[in-house]
C-alpha cells in the first residue's frame, strides 16, 4: 500500500500530472448553484401560490399583462450568451487562449446588454408600479431584481476571467476556474428561461 | 546488527518528517496565528466552545421563563419580557445552538473519520465559524438592550409583519437568520464536497462511518430547506422596511405563504438538528457493545430516506388552519410514514446491544438515556400526524413537551455521549468517571421531571406561549414540578460542564485510543496533530481500526511531508489526484467582518435612516475581501513548474 500512497502523493509525479475525475472545485460550485435554484424555485412557488390565491384577473387590475418586446430581445441576448463561454472553455483546454478571451469577450457583451435592457424596462415599468404596489409588484421585482444581481455577479466573474486571461494566467492544464464560472453562467441562463416564462409568458395563458 | 541500524535510520528519517509535517501544517502561535487558522480541529473545537455559551444564555431564558410559571400570577416578568424570553430561547436553541454545535463536531470529525487532512474548503469554512459568531452575538447583543426578537422562533405573521410588530425586534430575527443561514449554506456545501473528494484511499461509500453518513444527509438536507426560510426571512424584512407586501392580505400577499415557507424549511430543520445526533450514537454504540452497528446498509437507507421524506410532512406544523382535506391526508400520511426510518435506526441499535458484549460508561449511559426519550418523543410525534388529535392540542404545552423530548432526547443526550466519548480525541484529556455518571443521572431525572408533567398541563388545556396563569385551574402543581424539575436539569449541566473543565485542567492524558473504538479517529494522537494522520491511512473495511491492514500500515508508514491533500473518486474512493491546500488566511474574518457591517447598517437605519451608507461601506468590504480572496489567478503553467 506504501507504493500506492506514494505513487498519488510524490511531489515528482504532482507536478507532471493534474487531478483525474471531478474536482473540489467543481462540486462545491454546483451543490452552490443548488441551493441558489432552490431559492428561485421558491420564489416562483410563492409567485404561484399569491397568483391562484388572488383573483380571476392577474397581474391584479389595473395593471396590464407584461409587455414582452424587449424581454424577448432579452432573451435572445442572454439565452445564446451561453455558447461562447462552452466554446471558451473548449479552446483553453486545447490550449488556444484567443479562444478563451473571444469567448469571455462576446458573452461579457452580451450580459451587459441584458443587464442595460433590464434597467430600460425597469425605467417603463416603474412609471406604472412599484415594490410596494401590491404583492404581484413585491414579487415581479424582487424576481428579477435577484436575477439582474446574479447576472452582475456572473459578469463580475466573467470580467476577472478575461482579465487574468489576458494576463496569460491560464493554459490547457490550469482552467479550473474557467469551468467554474461556466456552471454558474449556465445556471444563470437557465434560470432566466424560467422567470420568463413564468413571470412573463405565464399570464398570457 | 545490521538491522538495529538499520532501524534507527529510519526512525530518524520519519523524525525528520513528522517535523516538516507539523512545520507545513501548525500555525503560529500568534494573534494572527489566532486569527487566521484554518485548521478544522481549531475551527471545530471553537464551533463547539461557542455554540456551548450560547446554549448556556438561552437556558438561562429558559430558567427564567421556568421560575416565572413556577406559580400563578407571577410578576417576575413584564409580557413584553416574557415574549422576548422565549423568541430567543427558542431561536437560539434551534438556530445558534444545535446545528452550531453539530458543525463542531462534524468539523472536528470528519476529516479524522476519513482520513483527510482537512476539510476541502478550509478558509471557507473558517469563513463560516465567523459569520457564526458574528450573528450570534447580534442577535443576543439584542437581548442585552431589550430589542430581541418577540414573535416567536417561527416568526409567524402578521404579527411580526408591520404595523402589528413595530421596533427593531423582529429586524434582528430576519436579518440574524439571514446572517446565520450563510455560515450554515458554506458549512453544507464544505461538508459534502469534503466527504466526496476527500476520503482516504479505499474508502468506498460501503465502508463510510455511519456518522458521516449521516452528515451527509444532513448537508443535503441544509441545501435544500435552508433556501425557503432564507427567502421568507428576507422577504419579511422587505415587507417591513420597504413596504412590500408579500405577506399582507390587504394588497394581494398571503400570510399563510410565510407558514408554507418557513416550515418547509422547518420541518426538515428537525432531522438537520436530530440526524447528526443519530451519526453520534451509531458511532458511540460499536465502542461499548465491541461490535458494528446491526444492519449497516438498512442505517445507511433509513437516512438517506428520512433526508427525502422530510421534505413531505411540513404542513403536519398547519393542521390547524383550515387547508384543503387531500394535503391533510397527504401530509398526514407522510409524518406517519417517517416512522419507519426512525424505527429501523432504533431496532438497529437495540439489536447492536443485544447481540454485542456491553460496557457501560458514560457515554453508552447518554445513549441509552436518549433512546428512552428519543422513542417518547416519537410516540407523541405520531399522535401529532393524527389530524384530528393535532386539532386538539396544538398550541399547549403537550406540544412543548413533545418538541423537547425529540429535541432535547434527540439531540442533547447524544450531544453529551459525544462529548464524553470524543473528549479524549478534542482534548487529550480523559473525563472523570463517577462524576458524569452523577452528571448523567441529574440530566436524565431532571429532564423527565421537567418535560413529562407538560403532557399533563398541555391536556388539561394550558396554552403556549402565555406568560402567566390563574390560580385554581388545575395547572399549579404541574408548573411547579417543570420548574423544580428544570433547576435539577440545570444543575446536571452545570455538572457536565465542570466536568469538561475539570478535564481539560487536570484530567488524566489520554491514550490514542482510549475506547478500543473502529474508526479511523482512533488511529491518531489525542489530541490530533495539524496535519491529522502522518501516513494517509489505506481503509479496507468498514472498521478500519478493528482492521490490522490499516493498524499496520498506520504504524510503520514513512511520512511524505507537504502542504497537500489527496482526493480520491466520488464512490470508490480510489486516489485521483493531489491537491495544494490553502495557507492560513485573516480574509474568511474580512469578509465575515463585511457582512457583520452590512447587518448592523441596516439594523441601525431602523433608528437613522441616513444609515443605509454604512451598510453599504460593509458591501464595499465584502467586495474587496472577496477580490483579494480569489486574487492573485491561478498560477500560470510557467510559475508552477509545469510545461503547459
Amino acid at each position: 500500500m506504501t507504493a500506492v500512497v506514494e505513487k498519488a502523493t510524490s511531489p515528482r509525479l504532482l507536478s507532471a500530472e493534474m487531478p483525474s475525475g471531478r474536482t473540489t472545485g467543481w462540486w462545491g460550485m454546483v451543490l452552490f448553484v443548488t441551493t441558489e435554484a432552490t431559492i428561485f424555485a421558491a420564489l416562483l412557488g410563492s409567485y404561484f401560490y399569491i397568483r391562484f390565491q388572488s383573483g380571476p384577473h392577474w397581474p391584479p387590475p389595473p395593471l396590464e399583462d407584461p409587455k414582452l418586446t424587449k424581454v424577448v430581445i432579452m432573451t435572445a441576448l442572454l439565452l445564446p450568451s451561453s455558447v461562447p463561454v462552452m466554446w471558451a472553455e473548449r479552446g483553453i483546454r486545447k490550449g488556444q487562449r484567443w479562444r478563451l478571451r473571444a469567448g469571455l469577450a462576446i458573452t461579457m457583451v452580451l450580459g451587459l446588454a441584458f443587464l442595460g435592457m433590464q434597467a430600460w424596462e425597469y425605467s417603463e415599468d416603474l412609471k406604472k408600479h412599484t415594490l410596494t404596489t401590491d404583492a404581484y409588484s413585491s414579487l415581479f421585482y424582487t424576481t428579477t431584481t435577484l436575477h439582474g444581481f446574479h447576472v452582475a455577479v456572473g459578469l463580475l466573474m466573467v470580467g476577472w476571467l478575461l482579465a487574468a486571461s489576458l494576463r496569460g494566467s491560464f493554459g490547457y492544464r490550469r482552467h479550473e476556474r474557467v469551468r467554474l464560472t461556466a456552471i454558474y453562467w449556465h445556471f444563470v441562463d437557465v434560470v432566466w428561461v424560467a422567470i420568463f416564462l413564468c413571470l412573463y409568458l405565464s399570464p398570457r395563458l | 546488527m545490521s538491522v538495529d541500524t538499520e532501524e534507527q535510520s529510519r526512525s530518524t528519517s520519519r523524525d525528520e518528517a513528522l517535523a516538516e509535517l507539523e512545520r507545513d501544517w501548525g500555525e503560529r502561535p500568534s494573534l494572527r496565528g489566532w486569527f487566521s487558522t484554518v485548521d478544522h480541529k481549531r475551527i471545530g473545537r471553537r464551533y463547539m466552545v461557542t455554540a456551548g455559551i450560547f446554549f448556556i444564555l438561552a437556558g438561562t431564558d429558559a430558567m427564567i421563563l421556568r421560575t416565572q410559571l413556577a406559580r400563578p400570577n407571577a410578576t417576575l416578568l413584564s409580557p413584553e419580557m416574557y415574549d422576548q424570553l422565549f423568541t430567543m430561547h427558542g431561536t437560539a436553541m434551534i438556530f445558534l445552538f444545535s446545528t452550531p454545535m453539530f458543525f463542531g463536531f462534524g468539523n472536528f470529525l470528519v476529516p479524522l473519520l476519513i482520513g483527510a487532512r482537512d476539510m476541502a474548503f478550509p478558509r471557507l469554512n473558517a469563513f463560516g465559524y465567523w459569520v457564526f459568531v458574528c450573528a450570534g452575538t447580534v442577535m443576543f447583543t439584542s437581548q442585552l438592550v431589550g430589542r430581541a426578537p418577540d414573535g416567536g422562533w417561527f416568526g409567524y405573521v402578521p404579527l411580526t409583519d408591520t404595523p402589528y410588530s413595530t421596533g427593531v425586534n423582529l429586524d434582528v430575527y430576519s436579518l440574524g437568520l439571514l446572517f446565520l443561514g450563510v455560515s450554515t449554506t458554506a458549512g453544507a456545501i464544505n461538508f459534502i464536497v469534503t466527504v466526496v473528494k476527500m476520503r482516504a484511499p479505499g474508502m468506498s461509500l460501503n465502508r463510510m462511518p455511519l456518522f458521516v453518513w449521516a452528515i451527509v444527509g444532513t448537508s443535503f438536507m441544509v441545501i435544500f430547506a435552508l433556501p425557503a426560510l432564507n427567502l421568507a426571512n428576507a422577504m419579511l424584512f422587505l415587507d417591513r422596511r420597504f413596504g412590500a407586501h408579500f405577506f399582507d392580505p390587504g394588497h394581494g400577499g398571503s400570510t399563510l405563504l410565510w407558514q408554507h415557507l418557513f416550515w418547509i424549511f422547518g420541518h426538515p430543520d428537525v432531522y438537520i438538528i436530530v440526524m447528526p445526533a443519530l451519526g453520534i450514537v451509531s458511532a458511540v454504540l460499536p465502542a461499548f457493545c465491541r461490535r458494528g452497528v446491526v444492519a449497516y446498509p438498512l442505517m445507511v437507507l433509513a437516512i438517506v430516506t428520512i433526508s427525502i421524506i422530510s421534505f413531505g410532512v411540513w404542513v403536519h406544523h398547519m393542521f390547524a388552519t383550515g387547508l384543503p382535506q387531500l394535503s391533510y391526508s397527504f401530509f398526514s400520511a407522510a409524518s406517519t410514514l417517517i416512522t419507519i426510518p426512525s424505527g429501523i435506526q432504533i431496532f438497529a441499535w437495540l439489536f447492536t446491544m443485544l447481540r454485542g458484549r456491553i460496557v457501560v460508561r458514560t457515554p453508552f449511559l447518554f445513549v441509552v438515556g436518549f433512546i428512552v426519550t428519543f422513542v417518547l418523543g416519537g410516540f407523541t410525534g405520531v399522535m401529532f400526524a393524527i389530524t384530528a388529535f393535532d386539532q386538539q392540542v396544538t398550541d399547549s404545552y403537550f406540544v412543548v413537551a413533545h418538541f423537547h423530548y425529540v429535541l432535547f432526547g434527540g439531540a442533547v443526550f447524544p450531544m453529551l455521549a459525544g462529548i464524553y466519548f470524543w473528549l479524549p480525541k478534542f482534548t487529550g484529556r480523559m473525563y472523570a468517571e463517577r462524576l458524569s455518571r452523577w452528571a448523567f443521572w441529574l440530566v436524565f431525572l431532571g429532564f423527565n421531571t421537567t418535560f413529562m408533567p407538560m403532557h399533563v398541563s398541555g391536556l388539561l388545556g394550558m396554552p403556549r406561549r402565555i406568560y402567566t396563569y390563574p390560580g385554581g385551574l388545575g395547572w399549579d402543581i404541574w408548573n411547579l414540578i417543570s420548574t423544580v424539575g428544570a433547576y435539577i436539569l440545570a444543575v446536571g449541566l452545570l455538572l457536565v460542564l465542570i466536568g469538561v473543565v475539570h478535564a481539560v485542567r487536570r484530567g488524566a492524558p489520554a491514550p490514542d485510543d482510549p475506547w478500543q473504538g473502529d474508526t479511523l479517529e482512533w488511529g491518531t494522537t489525542s489530541p490530533p496533530r495539524p496535519y491529522n494522520f502522518a501516513p494517509v491511512p489505506q481503509v479496507h473495511s468498514l472498521h478500519p481500526m478493528w482492521d490490522e491492514r490499516t493498524t499496520g500500515a498506520l504504524a510503520i508508514d514513512e511520512p511524505l511531508p507537504d502542504h497537500r491533500a489527496m482526493t480520491t473518486s466520488e464512490l470508490d474512493g480510489r486516489e485521483e489526484g493531489v491537491i495544494e491546500m490553502p495557507e492560513a488566511s485573516l480574509l474568511p474574518l474580512a469578509v465575515a467582518a463585511g457582512i457583520l457591517v452590512v447587518v448592523l447598517g441596516l439594523l441601525w437605519a431602523w433608528y437613522w435612516t441616513g444609515w443605509y451608507w454604512f451598510a453599504g461601506a460593509g458591501a464595499l468590504l465584502i467586495f474587496g475581501a472577496v477580490a483579494r480572496w480569489l486574487w492573485p489567478p491561478e498560477r500560470t503553467p510557467e510559475e508552477a513548474g509545469v510545461a503547459s
